[in-house]
């Protein structure tokens, strides 16, 4: 589904990814953990296409599409999603009007029958009850004034309303209390069809209790320093990062 | 360069009302004395009057002979669905039986000076005049010097109009440039409470009017006012106005301003909290685009103690279009436990906009409560960046932002219906805007 040929990335001139080879199968869930700074946010924003995250050398493949190649709607469309790890507040922007100018373009693109407003309300509750977030969020502005959980609910719920090929959840755990994390891993699940793939970047091991990843990789400097199954993870749990940043050098 | 104060002098207004003929003298003498505004003039720093005094605005307005069919054009644009208003309009001046809809509303009533009856002149000679100062302001001299004849909104003691007065200046092209001067005067007895929307628009032609609309509110003791000044003109219509209103004890006034821009627009809105404990939200929007240019001047002034005022006006300035928002607040030495709030912010959505933002605090009253702030920003990159990531075409998301900025004051509106009116007005606006934008790029 998704392949990572050696990709470079600067981000204001500094190097931040630094040869990362990567491969994602269809259906597979693939965690990416490491410390601060080893550029696994970063990872994600090169892949959606952020400003400003200049790519330097390497190749990505999407779908079997040049990646690159896409503008950020474009990428989404061919469907890939990120959900942010700081999603952003939009005043004045009703959610519901923003998931829905979302959820219509999307079906849109993929030739489907557009939904009308009471079919579209009717989908949005739902999709609100499965992450357990109250409706009155739907009518509020973007993110706005919600909590760090709320919003990361709200990432969730784009997830489910856009039905992405690829998700990559950049740290949608963190700042989530244990009752939140078990929501938002039952939602994730939910989502496994067998088809979908997904990226988790995430700090925690926890998190991996929640869903079993079939690969976990390492991030260390740029790179990908160690990969392996869920018993990496409990491994890094154990003993940190500190042996294998020293292993990379 | 023509002489605007001597042409305007030349204009005399025909078939007037002896009573008003004291008025007019004053204003004439006042518009006489007056020099045109350079860039060393302070209230004109920003916005040159070279449209008005190159456009030869020589011309009067006339009544206009309107085929159905473009009378239905208009009924359709400016009609509010929801609204439930009793309307009155106006083309170029002259009122059109055939747009409007004056049903009756108990406790309102709305009467041209001209045929007002002899209480009435009364009621109007002791208001008019009194909040909107010719000696300060130039364009209400103007104003009083071309005064022929006005429209007059009484508000009985103590009565609640819920129908809302929806009074719409239309104007449509002339053969020649021509001018247009239209009054208003509100007066609300103590304890009522009424809703006017002053709704300015033209039909879809090129405009060669200038408009000089002057309105003044008079609101009594713990009398309560909604008003709006809506002004949707196409952008070759020139307007120079005001708003002035006096605020007796406990009165509250609630007023909105939303303009979008034009070769020239220039609107001072002044407030005087003349009684104890008075209150004023005002609120406004303005967007100008293209290469036109809008001007704000809000003053509030709080004369007497415990009085409150928040306000707020948010523009997005547009390609190489220009604002200017000059936002006073002047708290005189009896203003004793005033609480005055003014926020301005401003969203540029390209290198080439403009905003000249000034907000002006003086304050003589040692016991109150002052904020005041300006921001100018551009479109958030990282927020295009987010709408774009689900998929979201990146002008699709840059009309969400800009809407966005202005729709927290539009939700907030105290007739939503409005809201739903303006709403698609001013997104077409923006869609309309970005394409544009998209094609020259």
């Amino acid at each position: 589904m998704l392949s990572i040929k050696n990709l470079h990335a600067t981000v204001e001139g500094e190097d931040i990814l630094r040869g990362i080879n990567l491969d994602i199968g269809a259906g597979e869930v693939h965690a990416i953990m490491g410390p601060n700074g080893s550029g696994k946010s970063t990872l994600g924003h090169v892949l959606t296409g952020r400003e400003g995250y200049e790519v330097t050398a390497g190749e990505v493949t999407f779908m079997g599409q040049d990646l690159l190649a896409l503008a950020p709607e474009e990428r989404a469309l061919a469907g890939l999603l990120l959900a942010f790890q700081y999603p952003v507040e939009i005043p004045g922007v009703s959610n519901m009007e923003f998931l829905k100018t979302a959820v219509d373009g999307m079906r849109k693109y993929r030739k489907l029958e557009a939904l009308d407003s009471v079919s579209f309300m009717k989908l949005a509750r739902e999709v609100c009850k499965r992450v357990d977030l109250d409706q009155n969020f739907l009518k509020r502005g973007v993110n706005e004034g919600f909590s760090g959980g709320e919003k990361k609910r709200n990432e969730l719920m784009q997830m489910m309303l856009l039905e992405p090929h690829l998700a990559i959840l950049d740290e949608t755990d963190s700042g989530l209390d244990i009752d939140a994390l078990q929501v938002v891993a039952a939602g994730i699940n939910s989502m496994r069809d067998g088809k979908r793939s997904f990226v988790l970047i995430t700090h925690y091991q926890r998190l991996l209790n929640f869903i079993e990843p079939d690969h976990v990789h390492v991030l260390g400097g740029g790179r990908i320093v160690r990969s392996g199954d869920k018993s990496l993870a409990l491994e890094l749990e154990d003993k940190g990062y500190g042996w294998l940043e020293s292993e990379a050098v | 360069m023509s002489d605007f104060i001597a042409e305007a002098l030349q204009k005399l207004p025909t078939e007037t009302p002896g009573w008003l003929s004291e008025q007019r003298r004053r204003g004439r003498s006042s518009w006489k004395s007056s020099t045109m505004p350079t860039r060393k003039t302070e209230d004109w720093k920003y916005t040159r009057l070279r449209a008005l005094e190159e456009g030869a605005y020589l011309g009067w307005a006339e009544r206009q002979d309107l085929t159905s069919l473009a009378l239905t054009a208009l009924r359709d644009q400016v009609h509010i669905s929801g609204l439930d208003a009793r309307m009155l309009v106006f083309v170029n001046g002259f009122y059109s039986p055939e747009l409007s809809s004056p049903t009756a509303m108990d406790g309102m009533d709305i009467v041209h000076f001209s045929e007002a009856d002899e209480t009435q002149v009364e009621t109007i000679r002791a208001h008019l005049g009194t909040a909107a100062n010719r000696d300060k302001y130039m364009f209400t001299a103007l104003n009083d010097s071309w005064l022929d004849d006005g429209v007059f909104v009484h508000v009985k003691q103590d009565s609640k109009v819920i129908t809302p007065l929806h009074i719409v200046w239309l104007t449509v092209p002339q053969r020649e440039a021509f001018s247009l001067s239209q009054r208003l005067l509100v007066v609300m007895e103590p304890g009522s409470e009424a809703t006017v929307v002053e709704h300015f628009a033209s039909d879809g032609a090129q405009q060669n009017s200038f408009t000089n609309g002057v309105t003044e509110l008079v609101l009594g003791a713990n009398a309560r006012l909604c008003h709006y000044r809506l002004h949707l003109e196409e952008e070759h219509a020139l307007h120079i106005g005001g708003v002035h209103a006096r605020l007796d004890r406990d009165a509250r006034l609630n007023s909105f301003h939303l303009g979008l821009g034009s070769i020239l627009k220039r609107l001072d809105v002044v407030v005087r909290h003349e009684g104890n404990g008075a209150h004023c939200d005002l609120n406004g929007i303005y967007l100008p685009r293209h290469s036109q240019n809008i001007d704000y001047h809000t003053c509030i002034e709080h004369a007497r103690p415990h009085c409150t005022t928040k306000e707020v006006f948010r523009g997005v300035i547009s390609d190489n279009a220009r604002a200017v928002f000059n936002g006073r607040i002047h708290i005189h030495p009896d203003a004793q436990k005033t609480v005055a709030e003014l926020s301005n912010k401003n969203l540029l959505t390209s290198n080439k906009a403009e905003i000249d933002t000034k907000p002006e605090l003086e304050i003589y009253a040692d016991d109150v409560k002052c904020t005041h702030g300006a921001t100018v920003a551009q479109l958030d990159d990282y927020a295009l960046y987010y709408l774009c990531s689900r998929g979201i075409a990146r002008e699709h998301a840059q009309v969400m932002l800009s809407t966005g900025f202005i729709n927290e004051l539009i939700n907030n509106l105290q007739h939503p219906t409005l809201g739903e009116y303006l709403k698609p007005v001013l997104s077409d606006m923006f869609v309309q805007q970005v394409t544009k934008r998209e094609r020259t790029e």
